[in-house]
């Protein structure tokens, strides 16, 4: 029954895949002019032009070409840089694995840090950490992380000079260099979903802490502690995983901005230097890799809802 | 209910009536910038570079020796600009296709919400970064990519409203004396659905001003003499360890505009919730 | 039956203090429970007879303030004076709740034997293994056909029925000794309310456990309770068996709340049918009897004194100036025909 299920949810995912790819296509369309020569500059030779014209499969009717391009996309084949040469999905590999780790350690701040400020700010009603939870629950959203980048990096780097202000390491290399490196960039790619987490997890808690059934639980002789717990979190945490979801979405773009700024070789650095050198095969590259996994993780949140929630027939 | 009415609840709310305040002080200000800056925001001053703030430049100089303030105040009109360009396009694109894909429903609709689907998947940065790519990087450009963002957003919550109003019974009575279903969309629809239209529309135009300076940070937006305070504040980035408090102003700016931003969309919420009755 | 006292209300007083004045949601009710008896406390809503039970369990809003002269003596020990961690003690264990809503009221992601299993654990030095078991006794007890295999199911796929029964599972698996229902049957259907009533009924003869049956249904009172309590803003306005009740209700309110009694053979009417009027804003209450606004009966005296509850008579006890007698009932009877059409 749950493969049913399963399979029911990929099918959901293959229009979205084709819908999304086609977008992602026909960028290419938006460029105004020549696309070839907008890509090679003014400057190009006919011979250049011609050849990235056929790299291109521009010389064909635009369905064509989506499909010429998205056949070489599942064979892996991106093409070639336009700047380096160098083959797109090798500059994807490259990068991929540092921007989910930086992703992932964002996500990791912005889950702990959502539910201990929602929980504390539940548990204690109108107390400071509440007040706290409140503030940063509305500043949050409101700061964009470059900003938030900026600010981390003039207090613990400049001023306080605990952690490197720009680097990288992976985390398979020097577990303990990729954590001081990690921590500003992480945590300026979660302050946006810490803020988001906690807001909505408090709203939600604050309706199920009402809830019949916890009143249920009181009677039984729960604690205070023991209904949030047992009883309200579970709960309140189903409209949670949607919204944990669709911020992997945002995090990812935010990528761009957090790895420009402290010098992480990721695919957000990737990307914006690839924009700078008009370099549109890398773009479309990198922009492909982000949708999937966008369209992957949701597919996975719908799975980890339809677990969680045992209403929810498969 | 009536406008006057929404506005008074609206003022009732003390944030969003603070926010209503700063917000038009804002629209004044972008209007006035022009005329009103001390001096030209670019205009070098090599013997004053990076002063500090005076009587003379209100906050100090940047490492060109231009006047922070004067650049602030130029910085505001990009940032207006931006948002009310950038909310225009789903306002005017993306609600009335919504309303028609609502409304007619069939398999045109099904098609139209798969595609808003796949839109809204894409992450709005990574979109408006290949957007303006491919358009060429300018202000103008980043403006259209954070309206195209937008659209299916406003075009799936124009549907969902419209599929709701559609089946009341006011609506259903107007069809069967007869009226045509331009009428029904312009007399019914459209002001049943637009309360809420009205209040995703304040929140983004936090949204597109967060966008907006992101862009422009990167370098991917406002490009000089065009100023905007993602701009400034990577100027300020090159000088962080130099003179780190030179990104602190447009710092503020951006914060106090989006949380206006945000708290007005609240307070609208608030006021045009027909539930919601004053106690 | 055990004549020994299980629960004595004294004087409750449940006051919202609040800006346009004080709300007295309860104000001053006084009754007892003996051991293994079935009470009804019977009203509208916002008669305050939830915030009654809800007192004894300790569970009220923080925003309700007692009086410190109320008392909620159960076993001689004054519920109100103890602390949040003594109370939890008794909740579920000595004193235990069902509620109107079996659907709400059972968490939607834990399974049925899980949510019975919680409270025993939480009592009883026992491992959720060993509960489980004997959540599975419960279960059968109150009559949940295919009982294993309804242990593991969520409440969700149980039919509404069904549910209560879990609820009263789980009330029951302390052995408690006093048993609140909180309009156990108001949201099921009218066959499965009299299969919940009398199922109620069973248990309480099979292990004397008090019954506190609140309801705004004299029918369900009927058909269950041996006493009945009827509350009206905030007060008791008449007490007495459920024959006298019946045979003879001397309140007009009471009258009213019987003749509002789907009867087997009539549409059936609604309470705002039966009597006139609306409950008055608690804030705003009529000088003299409370009741007065919605009067068939009433007197000039009732507009300026308040009447107390006496024993009467027959008696029963009634807060009325114009008390009804049988005689006069079948006379009146016409007269508040007139009056409701
Ligand atoms: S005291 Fe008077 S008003 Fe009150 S119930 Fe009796 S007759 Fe009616």
């Amino acid at each position: 029954m749950f493969l049913k299920f399963l399979l029911r949810r990929l099918l959901y995912v293959i229009p979205m895949l084709l819908i999304t790819t086609l977008i992602v296509f026909s960028l290419i369309l938006l460029i105004p002019g020549d696309p070839v020569l907008a890509m090679l500059g003014d400057s190009a030779t006919h011979e250049k032009v011609e050849e990235l014209r056929r790299q291109l499969g521009l010389d064909q009717p635009v369905m064509l070409q989506y499909f010429h391009w998205l056949n070489n996309a599942i064979h892996g084949d991106l093409g070639r840089s336009i700047f380096t040469g160098q083959l797109v999905d090798e500059a994807l590999m490259q990068t991929l694995f540092v921007t989910m780790q930086l992703v992932v350690v964002g996500m990791i701040f912005s889950i702990v840090g959502g539910l201990f400020f929602a929980i504390t700010s539940i548990y204690f009603p109108n107390s400071w950490m509440d007040y706290v939870a409140r503030f940063f629950g509305t500043l949050g959203t409101a700061i964009p992380n470059f900003l938030v980048a900026m600010v981390l990096i003039i207090f613990f780097s400049l001023k306080l000079n605990w952690v490197p202000a720009t680097g990288f390491t992976s985390i398979v290399h020097e577990p303990v260099s990729f954590l001081q490196q990690i921590i500003l960039p992480g945590f300026s790619l979660s302050l946006a979903g810490i803020a988001v987490i906690t807001r909505h997890l408090r709203s939600s808690l604050m309706e199920t802490m009402d809830a019949d059934y916890v009143r249920t639980a009181y009677s039984k002789g729960v604690s205070r502690y023991q209904a949030i717990f047992k009883h309200s979190l579970q709960n309140a945490m189903l409209p949670v995983v949607t919204t944990i979801g669709l911020l992997f979405g945002t995090m990812l773009g935010a990528t761009v901005v957090v790895e420009t700024i402290f010098a992480i070789p990721g695919m957000g650095q990737l990307v914006v230097n690839a924009i700078g050198q008009r370099d549109f095969t890398i773009v479309q590259g990198v922009v492909l890799v982000m949708i999937v996994m966008v369209i992957v993780i949701n597919f996975i949140t719908d799975i980890v809802y339809a677990l969680l929630d045992p209403r929810i027939e498969y | 209910m009536s406008f006057k009415t929404i506005f008074k609840r609206l003022m009732a709310e003390r944030l969003a009536f603070i926010s209503f305040i700063f917000l038009g002080i804002l629209v004044i200000i972008a209007l006035l910038a022009p005329y009103i800056v001390p001096y030209e925001p670019f205009k070098q001053d090599l013997t004053k570079v990076m002063s500090p703030p005076s009587t003379e430049h209100w906050l100090g100089t940047d490492g060109l020796g231009s006047d922070i303030f004067s650049q602030l105040l130029m910085g505001s009109q990009t940032a207006i600009k931006a948002a009310l360009f950038a909310i225009m396009i789903p306002l005017f694109i993306g609600v009335p296709l919504g309303i028609l894909s609502g409304y007619f429903g069939g398999i045109i609709d099904d098609i139209f919400m798969r595609i808003v689907d796949g839109i809204i998947a894409i992450p709005a940065i990574i979109l408006a970064l290949g957007i303006t790519s491919a358009l060429g990087v300018n202000l103008m450009n980043a403006m259209m990519a954070i309206g195209i963002i937008f659209t299916p957003q406003f075009a799936r919550l124009a549907r969902g409203q419209t599929l709701q109003v559609r089946s009341e019974p006011y609506v259903e009575a107007a069809k069967i004396s007869g009226a045509g279903s331009v009428w029904i969309m312009v007399r019914h629809i459209i002001p049943n659905i637009s309360p809420p239209i009205v209040v995703q529309a304040s929140f983004n135009l936090s949204i597109a001003i967060l966008i907006e300076t992101t862009l422009s940070f990167l370098g991917m937006g406002a490009q000089q003499p065009e100023v905007s305070w993602g701009n400034l504040i990577q100027q300020g980035y090159s000088m962080i360890d130099m003179y780190p408090w030179m990104m602190v102003y447009p710092g503020i700016a951006i914060l106090l505009t989006i949380l206006a931003g945000n708290f007005l969309g609240d307070g609208l919420r608030v006021a045009l919730d027909p539930k919601q009755r004053k106690s | 039956m055990n004549t020994e006292t299980l629960l004595k209300v004294n004087h409750l007083k449940a006051y919202i203090p609040s800006s346009k004045g004080e709300i007295k949601p309860v104000n001053d009710i006084s009754f007892s429970i003996k051991k293994g008896e079935i009470v009804a406390l019977v009203g509208e809503s916002g008669s305050g007879k939830s915030v009654s039970s809800l007192s004894i369990m300790g569970l009220n809003a923080g925003a309700i303030k007692y009086r410190p002269d109320s008392s909620i003596l159960f076993e001689g020990q004054d519920l109100l004076k103890l602390k949040e961690k003594e109370l939890r003690k008794i909740r579920g264990n000595d004193i235990a709740m069902i509620f109107q809503d079996p659907m709400s009221s059972l968490n939607p992601v834990h399974p049925i034997g899980r949510q019975i299993a919680e409270s025993i654990v939480l009592h009883k030095k026992v491992s959720y293994k060993e509960a489980k078991k004997t959540a599975l006794d419960l279960l059968n007890k109150v009559g949940i056909p295919d009982a294993e295999r309804r242990l593991n199911d969520y409440p969700h796929q149980l039919s509404g029925g069904m549910r209560q029964r879990a609820m009263i599972a789980i009330a029951l698996a302390c052995n408690p000794k006093l048993l609140i229902a909180d309009e156990p049957t108001t949201a099921l259907d009218v066959t499965i309310q009299s299969q919940i009533l009398n199922l109620l009924r069973d248990l309480q003869k099979e292990f004397g456990i008090s019954i506190l049956l609140i309801t705004h249904d004299l029918g369900v009172v009927a058909e269950t309770a041996d006493r009945v309590l009827v509350m009206y803003c905030g007060q008791i306005v008449e007490e007495g068996t459920v024959e006298e009740i019946f045979e003879n209700p001397q309140h007009p309110y009471t009258k009213g709340l019987m003749d509002s009694i789907p009867s087997l053979y009539g549409p059936s009417k609604e309470i705002l049918d039966a009597i006139p009027g609306v409950v008055p804003n608690p804030l705003e209450l009529p000088n003299g009897c409370n009741f007065v606004t919605r009067c068939a009966f009433a007197t000039e005296k009732c507009y300026e004194v308040s009447p107390v509850l006496e024993k009467h008579s027959s008696g029963t006890r009634v807060s009325c100036w114009n008390p009804l007698t049988k005689e006069a009932l079948s006379e009146n009877d016409r007269e508040s025909a007139v009056i409701v059409t």
